[in-house]
């Protein structure tokens, strides 16, 4: 990508950010918003920029660049621009964790977000150990098949799970896996930030063994890479990084498909300058549909998912008009 | 030197191994080919040497170690090997793409070094492809793709080079092309192992070849001893003529049409 490129990433990315401070159902002054963020929580208005939304865009920011960089990182690996974060049965697993929490009837704030993270954890502990047992073939069509495979077991146990719940329940659960940025407090924010850091530094120091993992896996033995190995701990981070995010968020569909696809069309090459853009504009991503999703149709806020979706799909069909 | 010592391969699951008792040396300084028919094993050999062939027995050595007992990294710094196949997910310059090739030399985070970019442009003019440097992958013909991935194997900057039938999708010229190349590879000392089903080439080119039929060697020795017609007629099944070509006096297999019954 060129400088320019980069400029106009980061000049969204601010400017997003900006709009979402300022954007809310209570009008906030320019100067209680820079009170707010320096930390002078001295009146009401500053207070609900620091505690409400400060917390709200950083939590969009880490989720949106989570989930971009686990996108990319699984295309690469698996050599399928349309493989995604969710396809590893994580979102799935996660999905089972939150709901048996909710009917267990867990009141305490990080109990879902304990439960959620668990379930994407067993989940992809479940693929990675149904590819292996595969045996020869334990590359990357094997853990894709895995994931698919246990993805659909998950969804059959969430349906049966919430069969007989009480409506209320059944629907707190649908808005869940809808994904949302309103529960977000400086806790969430602050360990899905370490693990997003420590995900994104594993992925960036792997940069290179991911290019060479996107030839195809005989070229990947033939130039060095230990190819299973390799595989397996690209998807075990992006998983778990993937993972984090749904725990934190919900599910947030189609960021973790369409902004890989996008840094690619921008004109990022190498999987490291990939990964990075990719953050970049994830967080400029989830931040802006964060912003829709709160002001469409206020007071009611729709579902982040949806809104990503709506607006990751115009830019897929453009890129795919424009692929050849 | 590659050398494969009474190499056996069985694929999990598989009934019959895929090579047995193969053993065969490629010396430095020449073309060592292996021909044979669809299925008698020659990829499998190729794969073993990657790691993605499972050694049931024997061993595979290049310049005496054993790469059985080698990390995959310290493998590719000594032999370079084309694939059959290769699809890249995504498309990258021929100079990025060649570049991939000192990923073996390279540490973790250090950018490429002069010895880097030397080999590269050295691999690029080598393979005819300086001017295509800034040229997208996927907007490569058949034969320039071809020998893009052949550029990438010679900036490994190996000893050894080994090569999974490279000449497939490439006309008369780049097939030629590339066989001079190749051969101009081996001269300066380089040990070449070549795959194909291009029998009349190889035997211009090769020092040796080795005939492979049901994963075991069938013949092995210079192209005026392996290419014997009623040899080849019983591996291949099919009806062949081999005669001396007069202008370069080769041997020259031909094979016939079958007889329309009567």
């Amino acid at each position: 990508m060129t400088v320019r490129v980069w400029v106009a990433l980061f000049v969204a990315l601010a400017l997003v950010a900006a709009v979402a401070l300022v954007t809310g159902p209570v009008p906030v002054a320019l100067a209680d918003v820079l009170a707010g963020l320096r930390g002078h929580a001295g009146n009401g208005a500053a207070l609900v920029v620091h505690n409400i939304r400060l917390p709200r865009v950083a939590l969009g920011l880490v989720v949106g660049a989570g989930l971009a960089m686990s996108g990319v990182a699984l295309q690469a690996t698996t050599r399928n621009p349309l493989a995604e974060p969710y396809l590893l049965g994580v979102s799935g697993g996660a999905a089972v964790g939150a709901v048996v929490a909710t009917i267990a009837g867990a009141s305490h704030p990080m109990a879902v977000e304990l439960a959620a993270f668990a379930g994407a954890g067993i989940a992809v502990a479940a693929v990675v150990l149904v590819a292996s047992a595969s045996g020869a073939a334990a590359g990357s069509p094997a853990l894709v098949m895995a994931g698919v495979v246990i993805g659909a077991f998950a969804n059959a146990a969430i349906l049966v799970l919430l069969a007989g719940a009480p409506s209320a329940m059944v629907r707190d659960a649908l808005w869940w896996m809808m994904g949302s940025l309103s529960g977000a407090d400086w806790r969430t924010v602050a360990w899905l930030a370490v693990v997003a850091i420590v995900a994104a530094g594993e992925l960036l120091r792997a940069g290179r063994e991911i290019d060479v993992l996107s030839l195809g896996d005989d070229a990947a033995a033939a130039l060095g890479v230990e190819v299973e190995r390799a595989t397996r701990r690209v998807f075990l981070v992006a998983a778990i990084l993937a993972a984090a995010t749904v725990a934190a968020a919900g599910l947030v569909g189609f960021v973790g498909l369409v902004v890989p696809a996008i840094v690619r069309a921008l004109g990022a090459r190498s999987s490291r300058e990939a990964l990075l853009g990719a953050a970049v504009a994830g967080a400029a991503l989830v931040v802006a549909a964060d912003i829709v999703a709160r002001v469409a149709r206020a007071p009611a806020e729709l579902p982040l998912g949806a809104v990503t979706a709506l607006i990751g799909v115009p830019f897929f069909l453009a890129r795919m008009r424009h692929a050849r | 030197m590659i050398r494969y010592d009474r190499v056996r391969i069985r694929y999990p699951g598989a009934a019959v191994p895929a090579a047995d008792g193969v053993s065969f040396d490629v010396l430095d300084g020449s073309i060592t080919a292996v021909v044979g028919p669809n299925g008698s094993g020659k990829s499998t050999l190729v794969r073993a040497l990657l790691g993605r062939a499972p050694l049931e027995a024997g061993s595979i050595t290049v310049d005496g170690a054993d790469i059985a007992a080698m990390a995959r990294r310290e493998v590719a710094r000594v032999v370079a090997v084309v694939p059959q196949r290769e699809d890249p997910a995504f498309p990258r310059t021929v100079e990025e793409f060649v570049a991939l090739g000192r990923y073996a030399h390279a540490s973790v985070w250090r950018p490429h070094g002069a010895a880097d970019a030397a080999a590269c442009a050295a691999a690029l003019e080598e393979t005819g492809l300086a001017a295509y440097a800034d040229r997208r992958t996927d907007e490569l013909s058949g034969g320039e793709w071809q020998r893009t991935r052949v550029a990438r194997a010679l900036a490994q900057g190996t000893r050894a080079l080994v090569l999974d039938e490279p000449n497939s999708f490439l006309d008369v010229a780049h097939e030629m092309a590339l066989f001079e190349l190749l051969d101009a590879t081996a001269r300066r000392g380089v040990a070449v192992l070549l795959i194909s089903h291009q029998l009349n080439l190889v035997a211009r080119f090769a020092s040796r070849i080795v005939l492979l039929a049901g994963g075991v060697v069938a013949a092995d020795g210079p192209p005026s001893d392996v290419m014997d017609a009623a040899l080849l007629e019983r591996i291949y099944g099919w009806p062949l003529l081999v005669s001396r070509d007069a202008a370069v006096g080769a041997p020259v297999l031909v094979p016939l049409r079958r007889r329309a019954p009567l």
